[in-house]
């Protein structure tokens, strides 16, 4: 035990604490909004930082992701074979363009994954839909960086689980119950400043462009 | 009597270009946050609901904090405790050393400022490198930042384009900001892959998970805590939380209070280092949590207040002393009213006792504030601690050093006359017809002023005449 922490926690202990009136801590946020309209709202956040949303179904999701791959002129794309999302893309390999792996740790293969991967797709464990909020969790099959090196990032999110706030869906969703993941993450546009002069410029360490495709 | 405070403000108010830039900026910063908050009724309530989260935490703060280490070491997070910014400063140190590291690439982090890291590490020959745009701009430059958020607001297009294209010669000069974005981003990215060592600081700290939360648009706080193999995290004992559902409240209310956005690019929540089969991520995560005057603070019920801050800088962007003087003339690490109330209390009224002048009362600051701390109340408290014979009833260091025996006399007598009505109105009637005797030339007070007038009749004598008896 520091000597350092001792001698904080004396001062702190020391004093008479303040009581306090706690009681409008726990009024919990939430919005009365049909699917119909968190998307709606979820689509004008995202587009009002210059990020993409596409809308797809079941059956059309996989030719959106290629048509997105195609438009952008990716010559590779990163993702998880684990997935659902990634299994079937990666049976359909014909149809898109170099697919890489996440299999490796990073220290094996960091100069490829900094300086040659075009694009990484990652799943969603859902939405937020006041903020325009992609949520994810890193886990083993997809990794903190496959949504932060390469320059565009490409996220599937199923619309049962757009939420109308962080609020709900930390409460639906559990995530005190289920523990939180090594980096549980928000979302909510490409990286950007206005550090310079308050002109806004994106893409200055994350992704410079988020692809959003609605399932 | 000037002061290095009081020539720092002249110089900074006779910039004018600046100030109109700072002007600018203010003025979108405030407009920023209105639109955020059409429902004034909702504003009141959400700030209502940060300030019980805060006030809450604050209140059970020993325990917190025992129970974030607890939950943090259990997570696998190494903890570090550090009173004063020395040992914090040697704590950083003592991590790198063992890593034998040469370099720290750093995401923006005002702890870090507050410990002066940088020129600490640099003297013992470790590379300290902000990644953050506007501190990577700044540090190029050899400054500090002149606003807690926004910390190159001081510096137009122009002078950052010939910075950049004096410090690195092979960037053909531009005035374009997504070039010298990409060409920031370029540089960056190969210091971010080459560092041992990352270092952010902390928004928030849940107790009941141990976790440590960054708000952020840029990426430079998720790439310094991601890609480095060690990542250390430097924070205030103030800033944890109790409950994880404490968190959405807070982030809902601190961006649209400092930049105006509903939510920033980036909520990173980091609960532990890399797990065994995890693929990327530091293997060895630290968090260092500084006292640094804060357990003082605590200790008084009023001044407390002051460590429910939670760095919005809303109070900044609505000051009418800051935007005139901008950041750097206060001399401190936090500038504008927050800096006013904290940096006395800790270092001292003697070292920024100053500063509790600067400020005209105008409750902007107390009105914005996410956390309704009272900012101009604690100002007028300071303001007494200054000169306050009972020093021994608060914790403010310094406190009475700035009593001066004369003006306690006058204002003992004020108070005097003031509570003896005959006195009082002997010494008014007096005072009006004296009046032709009040010189012209009140020294520095009509340097930029009129001296003061007295009316031919006293305000009783006045009401009197009108024929409103009071008594």
């Amino acid at each position: 035990m520091s000597k350092a922490r001792a001698a904080i926690f004396q001062r702190l202990t020391a004093v008479e604490r303040p009581t306090v009136d706690a009681s409008a801590r726990d009024s919990l946020s939430v919005f009365a909004w049909d699917k119909a309209e968190r998307i709606q709202r979820f689509t004008e956040r995202m587009q009002a930082v210059r990020a993409e949303v596409h809308v797809a179904d079941r059956n059309t999701w996989l030719d959106k992701v290629a048509e997105i791959c195609q438009a952008k002129g990716l010559n590779n794309l990163l993702l998880s074979p684990n997935t659902e999302w990634g299994q079937a893309i990666t049976q359909n390999a014909e149809r898109f363009p170099t697919l890489k792996h996440y299999e490796r740790n990073i220290e094996d293969w960091k100069q490829e994954l900094f300086y040659e991967v075009d694009a990484g797709l990652t799943s969603t464990l859902g939405g937020i839909a006041e903020t325009g909020t992609l949520m994810l969790w890193s886990s083993v099959s997809e990794p903190r960086t496959l949504s932060l090196v390469p320059p565009i990032h490409i996220a599937l999110l199923d619309t049962d689980k757009l939420y109308t706030t962080f609020a709900e869906a930390v409460k639906i969703q559990g995530w005190l119950e289920q523990g939180l993941p090594t980096n549980a993450l928000l979302i909510s546009g490409p990286s950007r400043s206005a550090d310079i002069a308050q002109v806004l410029a994106y893409g200055v360490h994350g992704p410079k462009e988020l692809v959003v495709v609605l399932v | 009597m000037t002061t290095e405070f009081r020539v720092d403000v002249a110089k900074a108010l006779g910039k004018t270009e600046v100030r109109a830039h700072f002007r600018k900026a203010m003025d979108t910063l405030m407009t920023n946050r209105r639109n955020q908050f059409p429902d004034d009724a909702a504003l009141q309530a959400l700030r209502t609901q940060a300030q019980a989260i805060r006030a809450n935490a604050l209140s059970k703060l020993p325990e917190l904090l025992e129970q974030l280490e607890t939950n943090l070491t259990k997570n696998g997070v190494q903890v570090h405790w550090a009173e004063t910014t020395d040992e914090a400063n040697e704590i950083v140190l003592g991590i790198m050393q063992k890593h034998n590291a040469k370099s720290i690439i750093k995401g923006k982090s005002m702890v870090s400022e507050e410990m002066g890291l940088n020129h600490f590490l640099e003297e013992r020959g470790i590379e300290a490198l902000e990644s953050d745009l506007g501190e990577f701009i700044i540090q190029l430059d050899g400054e500090t930042p002149s606003h807690i958020i926004m910390p190159a607001i001081h510096k137009s297009k122009e002078q950052i384009s010939t910075l950049f294209h004096e410090k690195f010669p092979d960037i053909p000069y531009t005035e374009n900001v997504d070039e010298l974005t990409v060409s920031a981003r370029r540089i960056l990215r190969d210091k971010f892959y080459a560092a041992p060592v990352g270092l952010s600081g902390v928004n928030f700290a849940v107790a009941e998970t141990g976790t440590l939360c960054l708000v952020e648009n840029e990426g430079n706080g998720r790439m310094s805590t991601t890609i480095p193999p060690v990542h250390i995290a430097v924070t205030g004992i103030e800033k944890v939380v109790e409950k994880l559902s404490d968190i959405p409240p807070l982030l809902s209310i601190l961006p649209r209070s400092a930049t105006g956005q509903p939510i920033t690019t980036y909520f990173n929540m980091i609960s532990r280092p890399r797990k065994a089969d995890e693929k990327d991520g530091p293997t060895e995560v630290h968090l260092v949590l500084l006292d640094n005057g804060r357990s003082r603070i605590y200790s008084d019920p009023e001044l407390l207040a002051t460590l429910r801050c939670i760095r919005c800088g809303a109070c900044i962007n609505h000051c009418p002393v800051y935007v005139r003087i901008g950041g750097h003339s206060y001399g401190t690490v936090y500038p504008g009213p927050i800096g006013t109330i904290l940096e006395p209390q800790k270092s001292g009224l003697s070292v920024h006792g100053e500063l509790i002048q600067a400020s005209s009362l105008c409750g902007a600051c107390g009105e914005v504030c996410p956390v309704r701390i009272p900012i101009p109340n604690i100002i007028n408290r300071l303001r007494h601690d200054s000169v306050r014979k009972d020093t021994d009833n608060t914790p403010t260091q310094d406190a009475g050093t700035r009593r001066k025996p004369l003006e306690a006399a006058i204002w003992q007598a004020w108070s005097f006359s003031a509570s003896h009505p005959t006195l009082y109105n002997f010494g008014g009637k007096t005072a009006t017809q004296l009046r032709g005797l009040i010189p012209h030339n009140l020294g520095a007070w009509t340097s930029v002023r009129s001296a003061p007038q007295l009316a031919e009749q006293t305000l009783h004598q006045q009401l009197k005449a009108l024929g409103v008896d009071h008594e």
